[in-house]
């Protein structure tokens, strides 16, 4: 009977051991429970439709229900830090924004999380900014709206969500780029500054390219964020075929606490990848004012490293940092 | 038009399309009862179930769910003292009194009828007048938000009818926690001790339960069965009826609070919180017996629960005409829309016109059958008072906890609430009211931004005072600010000089004899 029992023992030690030292077992146990996948932002949010949008996909893919749940606060840097603080054992992910997670990290004192503890999986979606005004404004093109900033500094309001975001940041690289001076108005939130903007509050906005396509009757859009001239909106030229190197975006994807097992990662990475390049989702982003992408995980890293050389170049010159 | 109109009539009527919306009306009825739980929450949970729904199919439901919240959120406001959704804070004030009155039927079926109305009024704005309400919805800018913040404030002045000066220190302890959390305009972060949890800043829910429901639970406790026995619920003969007599005798306070949710609602970041605050202060001001609200009368009531119906269908203006959602549930609602391939504006008047007046008119049977759900209710809701004290308040504690970790899944948040439980106790006893608190809370991010965004459009336009003051909408803010100021003094003169005249008339009388 004892000894029944410590061979029991023994080859459950056995397999326990095998079980973790083993990455191949490790891959093909994974996943076996639900994942949580937290969403940094409030429901009804882009973070959210997006991953409402991949939720039944994944759990098809992945074979296991797939829980979102929103930690909402702190332009997202509460939802990131309990990332941060969940085990790494690929059960917990979240939503990825650039530029958020660099910014933050970058500002705060203490945003709770550093760039570094997020572990980059996949990213599936860009929103490229945009500079508008509306329809009875008086300038037609970019180089008119520049002109006319050049002999009135200040003059221009622009209307933009938050402060130390990609708005902002599109703000100031735009004036350094330019040697133009605009005054930036900080909305919480899509809602209340598209709305600003409409209702003539402000003479301009830095937009999300689904806002501007959203109101694309109403508005001039003079130049968008995007490398190549955007697919839901082909007569706007971009920034940078005017003479300005700047692409400004926001960046949607997917994440994962630091120390994640690489296998584990890969699995979440191919299930995100199979969703992104599924040529019916991204129709529909592009309809609605997205651009779709579908960078793996090396990409997705090379990237945010490029991200965060710019931003922190641009917030040196200004003395922010 | 009238095709379109045939259509969604028949669409409605279908019995499939009717169970969902009654499906989800019950899942709204629940969500608004159950404080933490919301409305925006819920429609989220819903969304991918609506995928592999008929785009009309998942619309009804989701505005049943809606809707049905709007219904839900006043029946523990009434029975606990605990608003369901920040939506029904000013339905506490009359609610609760009228449950410790006995009272709590009445006050149930008030709520289901003039939620009915607020949504019956609301549906007809949405229907007909959608397009220029929300072109005048954009002239709201910076400067209005702030006035709008002003004027919201001076509601204080009601609430607090006791103590000015206390409700004016309790509107600033407001104000003050309101600063907690990310700066939203310059993006610092301020008074979080450190604890990066606090920059998602204060949850108004979680100072509502903190505030509302645990000091209640703590003078249950500390009067203990005494209270409880006066908290029984009796049941009345034709009850039904006579409440709804009385509440048809009042249309002009239906009517008029349904037109302050609808116009409030149309506002981004605005919603039912303020509109039925705004709405509770307007039925005080222009009734016949201002003395009685706060201690349990059903105008009360109706004033709160009929705007704050009729904000549904006001959020949802800016959202079918422009895109811009006008509540956070009314975003969610976009969201599926856009999933379902509509794009929010005239497409959804031609091109997807069916579908679009489909929802609309769907509000109307929505609230109809709403209405009949918390009506029938209305008997058994009301007896969970006669609960036994001992089960009663550890359920109650129990929700409490489990709301306010819901409601952003952040354990601090429970921590915040049973602080806020023990501070609002005190200030309870020292006689200050918790009302003013919320109102300082939801007031101050709007005075905030609105004051600051004035700024700095008002010094880049050359002319900040031309901005704050020079502007229509403002200035008609101002005025009601104002007169709102001055209400108080001025109805107090009018009760003196009505009592001095009785008080003379009583003397001539007595001298005649």
């Amino acid at each position: 009977m004892w000894r029944v029992k410590t061979i029991g023992a023994l080859l459950l030690g056995l397999l326990l051991g095998l079980a973790v030292f083993s990455p191949a077992l490790w891959a093909a146990d994974y996943p076996k429970k639900p994942i949580t996948y937290i969403i940094p932002f409030n429901p009804g949010g882009q973070s959210d439709l997006e991953a409402r949008r991949q939720q039944p996909l994944l759990e098809k893919i992945l074979g296991v229900s797939v829980v979102i749940t929103y930690k909402a606060g702190g332009g997202g840097s509460v939802g990131w830090t309990e990332l941060v603080n969940s085990p790494p054992d690929g059960y917990t992910i979240a939503g990825n924004n650039i530029p958020h997670i660099i910014l933050q990290p970058l500002q705060r004192e203490n945003a709770g999380y550093q760039t570094a503890d997020l572990e980059p999986v996949a990213l599936f979606q860009t929103t490229p900014i945009g500079l508008a005004v509306l329809k009875s404004a008086p300038f037609k093109t970019l180089g008119e709206f520049i002109a006319y900033a050049k002999e009135n500094p200040g003059a221009i309001t622009v209307a933009g969500s938050g402060t130390y975001t990609g708005h902002h940041l599109a703000y100031l690289q735009f004036q350094k780029l330019t040697n133009t001076k605009l005054t930036y108005v900080p909305f919480t939130g899509a809602a209340p500054q598209v709305t600003a903007f409409l209702g003539g509050h402000t003479m301009a906005i830095f937009g999300n390219s689904n806002d501007l396509v959203q109101h694309k009757d109403r508005i001039r859009i003079l130049a968008i964020g995007s490398e190549e001239r955007f697919a839901a909106l082909p007569e706007v030229p971009t920034f940078k075929e005017l003479g300005l190197d700047m692409t400004p975006s926001i960046d949607r994807g997917v994440c994962v606490p630091t120390g994640t097992p690489p296998e584990r990662i890969k699995v979440l990475e191919k299930a995100f990848l199979t969703i992104a390049k599924d040529p019916e989702i991204q129709e529909k982003m592009i309809s609605q004012g997205f651009v779709p992408k579908a960078l793996g995980a090396e990409e997705f890293r090379a990237y945010i490293a490029r991200k965060t050389d710019e931003y922190i170049e641009i917030l040196k010159e200004l003395g922010i940092e | 038009m009238l095709e379109n109109f045939l259509f969604a009539v028949s669409q409605i009527l279908s019995p499939a399309n009717l169970l969902l919306l009654i499906t989800g009306g019950i899942g709204g009825i629940i969500v608004g009862c159950l404080p933490g739980l919301t409305a925006t929450m819920a429609l989220a949970l819903l969304v991918p179930f609506t995928f592999t729904m008929e785009a009309t199919s998942g619309l009804i439901m989701l505005g049943g769910l809606y809707v049905g919240a709007m219904f839900g959120d006043a029946i523990p406001a009434t029975l606990i003292n605990t608003p369901g959704t920040p939506s029904a804070i000013a339905t506490t004030f009359d609610g609760y009194p009228l449950a410790k009155k006995g009272l709590a039927q009445q006050a149930l079926i008030t709520n289901a009828f003039s939620s009915l109305c607020g949504g019956v009024i609301g549906t007809i704005v949405l229907l007909t007048l959608s397009p220029p309400l929300s072109e005048l919805g954009l002239k709201f800018g910076p400067p209005e938000y702030f006035w709008m913040a002003i004027f919201g404030l001076t509601i204080i002045g009601t609430l607090a009818s006791d103590s000015i000066l206390k409700g004016f220190t309790a509107g600033a302890l407001g104000l003050l926690l309101s600063t907690v959390g990310i700066s939203p305009i310059a993006g610092d972060v301020r008074f979080t001790l450190g604890l990066p949890s606090l920059q998602a800043g204060i949850d108004l829910m979680v100072a509502l339960i903190g505030f509302f429901c645990i000091p209640q639970i703590l003078e249950m406790v500390e009067t203990g069965a005494k209270e409880y026995h006066i908290l029984q619920y009796r049941s009345e003969r034709g009850i039904f009826w006579k409440t709804i007599r009385e509440l048809v005798a009042k249309p002009v306070l239906l009517i008029r609070s349904a037109l302050i949710g609808v116009g409030i609602g149309i506002i981004p970041g605005a919603g039912g919180n303020i509109a039925s605050l705004v709405s509770y202060n307007e039925a005080v001001r222009w009734s016949k017996h201002p003395e009685e609200f706060g201690k349990g009368t059903l105008e009360g009531i109706a004033a709160t629960e009929s705007a704050n119906c009729s904000v549904v269908q006001g959020s949802l203006i800016p959202m079918l005409t422009l895109g811009i959602p006008g509540s956070p549930a009314a975003a969610v609602i976009l969201g599926a829309l856009l999933l379902h391939g509509m794009r929010p504006g005239r497409e959804l008047y031609t091109t997807f016109g069916d579908i679009t007046h489909t929802f609309i008119l769907s509000f109307f049977l929505g609230v109809v059958v709403m209405f009949i759900l918390t009506s029938l209710g209305s008997k058994y809701f009301a007896r969970m008072i006669s609960v036994p004290f001992q089960y009663l308040v550890p359920a109650i504690v129990f929700l409490s906890i489990i709301g306010s970790y819901a409601i952003r899944n952040n354990l601090l948040d429970v921590t915040i609430m049973f602080l806020f439980g023990l501070g609002g106790y005190l200030l309870r006893k020292l006689g200050f009211h918790s009302g003013p608190l919320v109102l300082g809370l939801i007031m101050g991010p709007f005075a905030e931004q609105g004051l600051v965004q004035s700024l700095l459009i008002g010094k880049a336009s050359g002319s900040v005072l031309k901005v704050m003051f020079g502007r229509p909408l403002s200035l008609v803010l101002i005025v009601l600010s104002i007169i709102s100021i001055l209400w108080p003094i001025v109805s107090a003169w009018r009760t003196r000089s009505v009592k001095e005249k009785k008080k003379e008339e009583e003397e001539y009388n007595s001298v005649e004899l």
